[in-house]
């Protein structure tokens, strides 16, 4: 869906400020408005958005908003920094008890993705804790739950625990750390099955499970595209059984993402982790702040401002800006954009947030390999530094030797040439796009705002 | 007479188990919507700017689509405005009015397309985790009950147990399930589905696949093949595609629409888990942003709760104290 990011949405009023050259009241009313819409369109709670408004508000009428040279910057900054600061600042880890094994439970709704993250998760916790997880098979109610999981564990060569579906899922539980002890594995996974949170009954079942093993952890796994209803979902879940962390799944779709915001708000409870594939170690630990800048679908517009704001080597941002508005672009600075991209997150997801790469012809259903993005860097890297700021030399002969180089073929190199040239033409684009909206020299100084 | 006057005069006079199952089913969400919409009135006199904005968070917090409140709010303080109302109350049957002509805009025929004679082929597709194979068991109960001959073809091989969990439903329902392993080409499976279909002369065939998030082209593209490859079998099947949402989705609900209709030109949705407290509000959305009729709703997880989508019964359901308060 086409939606439009907080900085699209903020334009209008950027633009009217800029001339103005000062700050209103109602200019602040007005972007606010903006940030209400963005934040609800993001599928944030209404009921949260709208204290959230009000505390951005208070700030954004402060000093020091209002006395700085770039207000609207100044706002979008402040939106950011509230929206991380109540999705929480830091990453949180998941627990590790001092008496092995480790009891986490997985509760949700139907089709939140439990079952999967379950064998994510042991697959991260192997992986990347050295641990060696056991999981137990405790959903006696979907058809074919338990099937699910073990052909999981079969795939993972990872041990699981199930007794059958006609045995209860407390018993089931409980078994299953006195396994998990026996065979000295540390961490067990609890898969329960899905469940409304209005169920008395199965909700019970879920906090005579608790008191039979005592979990170290309880995980909410929370679908990303969950709508206004994630408040309520949350809320009921943390009542009655106390949870202490929540997964996000399904992130790798093109939701924002706003119950992110609403669950962390009504539990006070960390996200600790985040579904982003379809393969099995497509979890990975949860960032704040990354998940602040996808909500109000900001991109790295905020952390352009940072740099053009704060960057002591400003020179740099300059020629940066210079480069992509005139497309004088070399291989180095790709390289450069790549290292800086890489460490942000999957690429699909960072193209649909780069503001205005939704209305750029053939990057809207951009597919990102990122096994590909190796290959590229190696392909790069095997250019000399002539071929890497002059591109247009690189002939066949070059061409052969940098295939060579980077153990890839012909093929790869001519591929990733003409998709350097494209980029060039994009950002040309881009520039001439937004030159197009505003008149005169104003802060911005990035072809994106 | 005003819409909902029609409504009310068409239900009160109805008591079958059918309406009732609509308001158990829905009660979380009436109660939720028209307690707020009551409040509101109670709270607000006047109509001004906050008034407005109080009420496109109901609508809002219902999963009306962001897009859809906002024209309805425009709409509504334009007719403030020209008829000059200020008291809140003398705008209330404005509101229900806008908001029935929103959901009554079209006649939607909510019949399932099933063939005279011949096999009928149905195709679910959606995002993961919405209910597909479920309600593929429920639909082949309901068309057992009616004594047609019903196969279900297993066509998410991708996701693991998912082949199971569809066989489990076809020996409850006592229905034939034709399936290839785990791994294998879901199109291959129709393929052999249809000829088995044919052979053993069913009457229905119900094809699962596998949940895929809408953004991810590869997977789409293979269903447009999965499509292909019935169409080629059957020229005028799948007879219907339905795309299953779940009813607690937000606003990427209409996303997934768009794309599942661009790929496949879903014929129908079904939404499901409307038992919960989440509001179908969607639907609304739905309805006024695409030209895709609601077919189904899952109301519970009992074979039985799969019902019919009746529109006008859906808005009495939501709007009733509203309309009677």
């Amino acid at each position: 869906m086409a939606f439009e990011g907080l900085a699209e949405r903020l334009q209008g009023t950027f633009d009217k400020i800029k001339s103005r050259g000062v700050v209103t009241e109602a200019d602040v009313k007005e972007m606010m408005r903006e940030v209400r819409l963005a934040l609800l369109e993001a599928d944030v709670n209404f009921k949260v958005v709208k204290k959230f408004v009000n505390d951005v508000k208070e700030r954004a009428t402060g000093q020091e908003v209002m006395k700085s040279l770039t207000p609207g910057q100044q706002v979008i900054k402040v939106v950011n920094e509230e929206l991380t600061n109540l999705m929480g600042k830091e990453q949180s880890k998941i627990a590790v008890s001092s008496k092995s094994p480790t009891v986490v439970m997985m509760v949700g709704l139907q089709g939140a993705g439990k079952t999967t993250t379950t064998a994510k998760l042991a697959q991260f916790l192997r992986k990347k804790n050295n641990r060696k997880p056991l999981m137990a098979a405790a959903d006696v109610y979907r058809p074919a739950a338990i099937k699910q999981l073990e052909t999981l564990g079969t795939e993972l060569s990872m041990p699981v625990f199930s007794m059958g579906d006609q045995v209860s899922p407390v018993e089931i539980a409980t078994r299953s750390v006195e396994q998990a002890k026996e065979d000295h594995q540390d961490y067990v996974l609890i898969d329960t099955a899905g469940r409304l949170h209005l169920d008395e009954t199965l909700m019970d079942e879920l906090v005579n499970i608790k008191e039979a093993v005592n979990p170290d952890e309880i995980l909410l796994v929370v679908d990303a595209m969950t709508g206004q209803d994630a408040v309520n979902v949350a809320e009921s879940f943390n009542e009655q059984l106390g949870i202490t962390g929540v997964v996000l799944t399904k992130l790798d779709g093109d939701t924002r993402g706003g119950a992110a915001i609403s669950v962390k708000a009504v539990t006070d409870k960390p996200i600790k982790f985040a579904g982003t594939g379809e393969k099995i170690d497509a979890l990975e630990v949860f960032h704040p702040e990354r998940m602040a800048s996808r909500i109000l679908g900001m991109g790295d517009v905020l952390s352009l401002i940072e740099k053009a704001e704060f960057s002591v080597d400003e020179e740099k941002a300059k020629e940066m800006e210079r480069k992509m508005r005139t497309a004088d672009l070399t291989f180095d600075d790709f390289l450069e954009q790549l290292e800086q991209v890489r460490g942000m997150g999957p690429l699909d997801e960072l193209l649909n947030m780069i503001p205005g790469a939704g209305k750029m012809k053939g990057l809207k259903n951009a597919q990102v390999d990122e096994s590909q993005i190796g290959r590229v860097e190696a392909i790069v890297r095997s250019m000399t530094k002539k071929e890497k700021s002059e591109p247009a030399i690189i002939n066949a002969s070059r061409k052969r030797r940098i295939a060579k180089g980077s153990g890839t073929t012909i093929q790869d190199v001519n591929r990733l040439l003409k998709q350097f040239e494209d980029m060039k033409k994009m950002m040309k684009q881009m520039s001439s796009m937004s030159k197009g909206k505003k008149k005169g020299k104003g802060n911005m100084s990035f072809p994106f705002m | 007479m005003s819409f909902f006057d029609k409504l009310k005069n068409k239900f009160s006079n109805q008591s079958d188990g059918v309406t009732s199952k609509f308001k158990d089913g829905l009660s979380k969400t009436r109660d939720n919507f028209t307690g707020r919409m009551n409040e509101l009135f109670a709270q607000y006199r006047t109509v001004d700017e906050d008034f407005f904005e109080e009420l496109e968070e109901i609508l809002i917090g219902a999963d009306v689509g962001v897009t859809t409140v906002m024209e309805l709010v425009e709409e509504l303080e334009h007719e403030a405005r020209i008829q000059n109302i200020t008291d809140t109350r003398k705008l209330a049957p404005v509101i229900s009015e806008k908001l029935a002509a929103k959901l009554e805009k079209r006649e939607d025929d909510t019949r399932l397309n099933v063939q005279k004679d011949g096999l009928t082929v149905f195709l679910f597709v959606g995002v993961n985790g919405v209910g597909k194979t479920t309600t593929i068991g429920k639909v082949a109960h309901s068309f057992k009950q009616e004594g047609k001959k019903v196969m279900l073809a297993a066509g998410d091989t991708f996701r693991a147990g998912a082949i199971e969990q569809l066989e489990v439903w076809g020996e409850r329902v006592g229905v034939d399930v034709i399936k290839q392993q785990a791994g294998s080409d879901p199109a291959a499976v129709m393929y052999d589905a249809i000829q088995s279909a044919r052979s053993r002369k069913a009457d229905i065939l119900l094809c699962d696949t596998a949940g895929r998030l809408q953004n991810k082209v590869n997977l789409m593209n293979e269903l447009e093949k999965v499509k292909r490859v019935i169409s080629k079998e059957i020229p005028d099947a799948p007879h219907e595609v339905l795309l299953v949402l779940d009813a607690t989705t937000g606003q990427n609900a209409l996303s997934q629409a768009k794309t599942f209709k661009q790929v496949t030109n879903i014929s129908g949705i079904v939404l499901t888990k409307l038992d919960g407290t989440a509001k179908g509000g969607i639907v609304l959305a739905i309805r006024n942003e695409l030209d895709v009729p609601v077919k189904l709703i899952g109301l519970g997880e009992k074979v039985e709760d799969l019902q019919p989508f009746d529109a006008e019964q859906f808005v009495y359901g939501l709007f009733k104290e509203l309309v009677e308060a």
